[in-house]
C-alpha cells in the first residue's frame, strides 16, 4: 500500500465526475471549505477540488530543497550596527509554496532582504523575538532595551530594531523613556507591504534605518518609515511623537504636532537642528514600569462605573476635544483620585494639545486633580505614566509623580505646535 | 516527425519559400485570448474605464514614484524573467486617475474580494466552452516587475479547465479559463529613468482563455480567434473597442521552441504574424547550423575602440562623445554575413542582437559589421576596428556608442544572444510590431512566478451555482444567426456579418425601427467608413425615425450620414435640408419621368414596357434620393403603360 500523500508531494486527483488533475498537494487554506483539496498545477495555478468521491494517487514524494547559504561579509573599516529582530512584516519572508508568511529567525534571512546594507556597514544580527507586534507586552520592551544597551556598550555604532507596525510606537516611546546617554542612534523600523512583493517598502525602510544607525550624530530613539506613498524618501520620527495613522499605507507613520526629526532621501540623512547628538556613554538602561495603568476612551454612552472598575494606580482618559468627558463621569473620576489614582487627560483628536482652561468641564477636571497630557500623544502619556510609577521612590510621592509627568524627558511634550504638522499643510512637506 | 532533424539548408529554403508547408515544418500553435469584461474592477469596487489621452492631465489626482525589486521566488530562487526586468534598473511613475483609482490600485490597501459579477461572466464563458469549473477558486500572485502592476504582481485565478470550441478546419481544445487583473497602461517611453503608467486600466477584469495547440495553420488560427471572440461576446458582458481584446499566440516549428507572441490586437494580422514567426524560427535554425559549421563564437568582452573614432564624421558618435560616451566593440568571430537577413523584411540576427541590447540596457540600438559602412561610419573606420580586433573575413563585430556602463550592459546582452544563436532554440516572449514581425521582449517566465494571494479568500463554486450558470447560458452565435434570420428575415450572410463584427447590440436596438437590411448595411458599411463614425452613431435613431416618417427616401441615407459626419453642427433635419433630399411629391417624380422619357423617345417607342429597367437609373439619378425606388418604379410603369 502506498503511503498517504502529504503537502509538497506530487499527486494525481481524479474527481467524482472523472476530471483528472496533476500537481503538488498544498497545505489547506484557512478559509477553504472542509472538503476541499488544494493542488498547485504545473501551470502555477492553485485550484481547490472537492475531495468527496475523488481519488488521490501519490506520484512522487516531496524532495526537500537545500537552503541557500548566505555569507555575511565583514569589513573592519565599516561601522557595525546591531539588528535586533522582533518580528512583524518587515522581519518576515514568504513561503512561495504556501504563500504563508514566516518569521525571519536567522539574521542572514533578514540581511538578505536588503543586501545593499553591507555597502556601508557590518551587521551584527540578533533575533530577540519573532512575534506579531500586537502580542508585544511591556516585558518585551524591557528585553529590547537591555539588548540595545548591551550592543551600544559593546561596539555597535547604532541599533536598528525591525518591529511589527501595530504597536511599534508604544515600544518606541518605552525605549525613549528607558534609555539614557545613547552612544548610538536607536532606530525602530517597520514595513507596511510584505517583503515577498517586488513593491515592498521593507528593503528601503531597512536601508534608511541602517543609514541613520551607522552614520547619524543622533543620540535618540527614532522611527524610520516611508515619508510618503512614493519610494525614495523616508522620514525620521521622534519616538515619542510618532503614531500609526493609517491601517495600510506606506506612510502610515506620522509625526504628530511636530515636523519629522529628519529625512533619509536616496541614502542621504538630514536632521533637524534640535536633534540630540550622540552621548559619550556608557548608555544607561532604566527599564522599569508598573502595569497598573490603563487607557479609557471617552465617548457618548460611556458608563460612569466603567472608570471606577478599570482604574488601578493610574489611567489616561482619551477625552474629547480639548480634554473633556461627560459630566456624569466626573464623580467616578473624583472617586478614583480619592483612592490615590493618577488621572491623565489626553485627546482623541490626536492632533493638537489638550487645554482644560477653556471650558468649565476642563476647569472642573483640573480642580479634581486631573493631569493634562498637554501635547502628548495618549499612548505616550500611558507609557510615560507606567515608567514613572515603575520607580518606587517617585511613585510613593503623588506630587513627584505629577511633577515628573509634566516635565519633558524625551521630547514627548512642550514643543510649540508646528503649523505645518497637520492635514493638508503636511502635503507640502518633505 | 522529421522536422526536428531538418538540416540548416532545408530550414533556410523553407524560411524563404513563397508558401510554407505547415505540416512539413512541424508547426504547433495555440492561442491565449485576453478579453476585458464589462464589469467593475476585479479586486476594488472601482469602475472599469479607461480615459482618453487628453483627459489624463485634468483627471490626475496623484503622481507616485515607485521602485520594484526582484524578490526571491520559490526555494529562494529569483525567476529568470523577473531577474531580466530587475537588471534594467528602472523606476516607475504612476498616475492616479480621479474616480478610477483607489488605494488598491496604488498598492496601498489590501484587495477586496473577487468581484462576483466578473466571476459570473467568466463562469458563463466556461459554460459556453464546455469547460469544467474548479470546485474552489484560489487567487494567485503572478510576479511581473516591468512596472505594469504597482504591487509587482498580477492577481489571477484559474476558474475552469477543459472543453472545446467548434471551428471550421478542426475543433480546438480549451486548456484553461482564468480571470485576472488587466495591467496599468504605459503612458510614454522612459523619461529621466522613469517609465510612466496610468492606473485607470489596472484591475479591469480580463478573462484569459488558453487553447490546446490544436491549430493546423495560420488561417485556422484566425478562425479560432474569431470564434473565441464571438463566444465571449455572446455573454453581452465584454468590453468593445480597440485594446479590449488581445490575442497572444504560442508558436513553434519543429526545429524551434515555443515562442509566446504578445499584443496582437487585430484579428486580421494573426495569420501574417504566425507566418512571419515560423519563417523566423526556421531562419534561426539555418543560422545555428551555419554558425556551428564555421565554429562561430563570441569574444570574452567588449573592447574600447573610442580612439579609432576620434576624428569621425559620424554624428551619432560625435554627439555621444560630447556627453562622455564611448565606442565599445564586441568581436563576433564566424558571424560575418549571417547578421543581415536574406530579404529586407525577413528575419535578421542583427535585429535580434539589437533588440536584446535595447531590452537589457535601454540603448537605441547597436551597429554591426554586416550593415557597415553606413550611418556615417566609413570603410576606413570599419577596417580600423577590424584590424584592432584582429578579425578575419568570416568574423563580425558589434559596436555600441554609449556611456561605458550602459554600453557594457548592452554588449553583454548582445554577446549572450549571439552565443544563444549557436545553441538550441530557447523559449521566449516576443511582441508584435506594426509590420507583423515580432521583437524579443523577455525570456519565457518560469513556474516560480506564481504564489498564493493570501489577502483574498478562496471562492467556492457549489454544484448548484454551476447548474444555474449552465441553465442560463446565452445562445451561441450560430443560434443567434438562426434567431435573427427568423426575426428579421435577413440573409444568413448578413446576419453572420452582424455577429462577426460584434454589432449585434446596436442592430437589435435599431432594427425594429427601420428596414433591418438597411440597419445592417448602415452598421457594417456606412458608419465604419465615416471619419467620425462614433459621433454620427448618435444621430442614427433620429435618421431612422425621419426615414420611417417619410421625410426622405432610403436611397439618401448614406449621403445624409456623410453630411452629418462632415459638419458636427448639423442635426438630422438640417442635414436633410442641406442635401435637399426631402421627399419629392409624385408631381415632381412624374415630371422627371416625363423629361427622361422625352429625351429617350425612340428607345421608349422601340422597347415599350421593356424600357422600364433601363429608365430607372437615369430617373433615380435625376431625383438623387428624393424619392423611394419603389415609388419611382410604380410611377414609371404607369407612365410607360400610358405611353404605350
Amino acid at each position: 500500500m502506498q503511503p498517504p500523500a502529504s503537502p509538497g508531494d506530487r499527486v494525481r486527483l481524479t474527481t467524482a465526475d472523472g476530471a483528472r488533475f496533476e500537481g503538488i498537494l498544498m497545505p489547506r487554506h484557512t478559509f477553504s471549505a472542509p472538503d476541499i483539496t488544494t493542488l498547485k498545477l504545473d501551470n502555477g495555478y492553485n485550484v481547490g477540488l472537492a475531495a468527496t468521491g475523488s481519488k488521490l494517487e501519490l506520484l512522487d514524494k516531496a524532495r526537500p530543497t537545500p537552503a541557500k547559504a548566505i555569507t555575511v561579509p565583514e569589513d573592519p573599516a565599516k561601522p557595525t550596527i546591531a539588528v535586533l529582530g522582533t518580528g512583524g512584516t518587515i522581519a518576515s519572508f514568504v513561503d512561495y509554496r504556501t504563500g504563508g508568511v514566516q518569521p525571519a529567525t536567522r539574521p542572514e534571512e533578514l540581511a538578505a532582504a536588503a543586501p545593499d546594507l553591507f555597502q556601508f556597514c557590518n551587521v551584527r544580527a540578533e533575533a530577540v523575538f519573532a512575534m506579531f507586534s500586537e502580542d508585544m507586552q511591556p516585558e518585551h520592551w524591557t528585553k529590547i532595551a537591555q539588548r540595545v544597551t548591551w550592543h551600544l556598550n559593546n561596539g555597535a555604532r547604532g541599533v536598528i530594531i525591525p518591529h511589527g507596525t501595530d504597536t511599534l510606537s508604544y515600544t518606541a516611546a518605552a525605549l525613549a523613556f528607558f534609555l539614557k546617554d545613547l552612544t548610538g542612534p536607536v532606530v525602530l523600523v517597520g514595513s507596511q507591504r510584505s517583503s515577498d512583493r517586488p513593491s515592498s517598502d521593507a528593503s528601503e525602510n531597512l536601508l534608511a534605518a541602517a543609514r541613520v544607525a551607522a552614520t547619524a550624530d543622533l543620540g535618540e530613539v527614532v522611527v524610520v518609515m516611508h515619508a510618503g506613498t512614493d519610494d525614495g524618501a523616508c522620514a525620521i520620527h521622534r519616538a515619542t511623537r510618532v503614531r500609526k495613522m493609517h491601517t495600510s499605507r506606506r506612510d502610515a507613520f506620522q509625526s504628530i504636532n511636530v515636523m519629522p526629526l529628519g529625512h533619509v532621501v536616496h541614502g542621504q540623512v538630514t536632521l533637524a537642528r534640535d536633534a540630540r547628538p550622540l552621548a559619550a556613554g556608557p548608555t544607561q538602561c532604566d527599564a522599569v514600569w508598573d502595569e497598573e495603568v490603563s487607557i479609557i476612551t471617552s465617548y457618548p454612552g460611556l458608563w460612569p462605573q466603567h472608570i471606577e472598575d478599570v482604574v488601578l494606580k493610574a489611567t489616561v482618559i482619551v477625552g474629547t476635544g480639548l480634554g473633556h468627558i461627560a459630566h456624569r463621569c466626573l464623580p467616578g473620576i473624583q472617586n478614583v483620585i480619592a483612592r490615590g489614582a493618577h488621572v491623565v487627560m489626553a485627546s482623541q483628536c490626536i492632533n493638537g494639545a489638550v487645554n482644560m482652561n477653556v471650558y468649565s468641564t476642563g476647569r472642573d477636571l483640573l480642580q479634581m486633580g486631573v493631569l493634562p497630557a498637554q501635547d502628548m500623544l495618549p499612548e505616550v502619556a500611558y507609557v510615560k505614566m507606567m515608567w514613572i510609577l515603575g520607580h518606587p521612590a517617585w511613585a510613593k510621592d503623588p506630587q513627584e509623580v505629577r511633577r515628573r509627568f509634566l516635565t519633558p524627558v524625551a521630547f514627548e511634550l512642550g514643543a510649540p505646535t508646528d503649523v505645518r504638522a497637520f492635514g493638508a499643510v503636511r502635503e507640502g512637506d518633505a | 516527425m522529421t522536422a526536428p532533424t531538418m538540416t540548416g539548408a532545408i530550414a533556410k529554403a523553407a524560411s524563404l519559400a513563397a508558401k510554407l508547408d505547415y505540416k512539413a515544418i512541424g508547426f504547433r500553435c495555440g492561442l491565449e485570448i485576453h478579453q476585458q469584461l464589462d464589469t467593475g474592477k476585479l479586486f476594488s469596487r472601482v469602475r472599469s474605464e479607461v480615459v482618453e489621452p487628453d483627459e489624463v492631465g485634468p483627471r490626475t489626482i496623484a503622481v507616485v514614484d515607485r521602485t520594484l525589486r526582484a524578490t526571491g521566488g520559490e526555494a529562494g530562487q529569483v525567476d529568470v524573467a523577473a531577474a531580466a526586468e530587475a537588471a534594467k534598473g528602472l523606476h516607475f511613475r504612476y498616475v492616479a486617475i480621479d474616480g478610477l483609482t483607489s488605494l488598491v490600485e496604488l498598492d496601498e490597501e489590501p484587495p477586496a474580494p473577487l468581484d462576483a459579477d466578473a466571476l459570473g461572466v467568466t463562469l458563463t464563458c466556461a459554460g459556453l466552452f464546455g469547460s469544467r469549473p474548479v470546485d474552489e477558486i484560489h487567487v494567485m500572485r503572478k510576479t511581473v516587475i516591468d512596472g505594469s502592476n504597482t504591487g509587482g504582481f498580477q492577481r489571477t485565478a484559474l476558474v475552469a479547465t477543459g472543453g472545446k470550441i467548434h471551428v471550421e478546419g478542426g475543433d480546438i481544445g480549451i486548456w484553461t479559463v482564468a480571470v485576472e487583473e488587466d495591467s496599468a497602461r504605459k503612458l510614454d517611453a522612459p523619461q529621466d529613468g522613469f517609465v510612466t503608467y496610468t492606473l485607470d486600466r489596472l484591475g479591469i477584469p480580463l478573462i484569459e482563455v488558453a487553447t490546446a495547440p490544436d491549430i493546423q495553420d495560420p488561417a485556422h488560427a484566425q478562425r479560432a480567434a474569431a470564434r473565441l471572440g464571438a463566444l465571449l461576446r455572446a455573454t453581452g458582458r465584454v468590453k468593445r473597442g480597440l485594446g479590449t481584446i488581445r490575442q497572444d499566440l504560442n508558436v513553434s516549428v519543429g526545429v524551434g521552441q515555443r515562442v509566446e507572441i504578445k499584443g496582437c490586437q487585430d484579428l486580421r494580422a494573426v495569420p501574417r504574424v504566425i507566418e512571419a514567426e515560423c519563417r523566423r524560427q526556421l531562419w534561426m535554425h539555418h543560422l545555428r547550423e551555419a554558425l556551428l559549421a564555421r565554429g562561430a563564437h563570441v569574444a570574452d568582452g567588449p573592447v574600447d575602440v573610442s580612439t579609432l573614432f576620434a576624428a569621425t564624421a559620424a554624428k551619432s558618435i560625435q554627439d555621444a562623445a560630447k556627453k562622455g560616451g564611448k565606442v565599445l566593440a564586441l568581436a563576433l568571430p564566424g558571424f560575418a554575413g549571417l547578421l543581415k537577413g536574406e530579404t529586407k523584411d525577413g528575419p535578421r540576427l542583427g535585429r535580434e542582437l539589437a533588440d536584446h541590447a535595447k531590452v537589457a540596457a535601454g540603448v537605441k540600438g547597436i551597429f554591426h559589421s554586416d550593415e557597415l559602412p553606413n550611418y556615417g561610419l566609413t570603410q576606413a573606420e570599419v577596417d580600423a576596428v577590424r584590424a584592432h580586433l584582429r578579425l578575419g573575413v568570416h568574423d563580425a563585430f558589434a559596436l555600441c556608442v554609449e556611456q561605458d556602463a550602459i554600453a557594457k550592459r548592452a554588449l553583454a546582452a548582445v554577446a549572450a544572444r549571439a552565443l544563444a544563436a549557436t545553441q538550441p532554440a530557447r523559449q521566449e516572449v516576443r511582441a508584435v510590431q506594426p509590420d507583423d514581425s515580432t521583437r524579443f521582449m523577455r525570456p519565457m517566465p518560469g513556474a516560480a512566478r506564481m504564489y498564493p494571494e493570501t489577502d483574498v479568500p478562496p471562492t467556492r463554486i457549489p454544484a448548484a451555482r454551476w447548474q444555474q450558470v449552465l441553465s442560463h447560458l446565452p445562445p451561441k452565435p450560430e443560434e443567434r444567426v438562426a434567431a435573427l434570420q427568423r426575426q428579421y428575415g435577413l440573409s444568413n450572410d448578413l446576419v453572420t456579418q452582424v455577429l462577426a463584427n460584434g454589432i449585434e447590440q446596436d442592430f437589435a436596438a435599431w432594427a425594429p425601427h427601420g428596414d433591418p437590411a438597411l440597419v445592417a448595411r448602415l452598421l457594417l458599411q456606412y458608419l465604419p467608413a465615416l471619419p467620425h463614425g462614433d459621433r454620427v452613431r448618435g444621430h442614427v435613431p433620429a435618421v431612422l425615425a425621419a426615414l420611417k416618417a417619410g421625410r426622405f427616401a432610403k436611397e439618401a441615407v448614406e449621403d445624409l450620414l456623410k453630411a452629418l459626419d462632415g459638419d458636427s453642427s448639423l442635426d438630422v433635419e438640417a442635414a436633410i435640408a442641406k442635401l435637399g433630399v426631402a421627399v419629392a411629391d409624385t408631381a415632381v417624380v412624374d415630371a422627371v419621368i416625363a423629361k427622361v422619357m422625352a429625351e429617350r423617345a425612340d428607345f421608349v417607342k422601340a422597347r415599350g414596357m421593356g424600357a422600364i429597367g433601363a429608365l430607372m437609373g437615369p430617373v433615380m439619378a435625376e431625383l438623387r434620393g428624393k424619392a423611394d425606388g419603389a415609388v419611382i418604379s410604380a410611377r414609371l410603369k404607369a407612365a410607360l403603360e400610358k405611353a404605350a
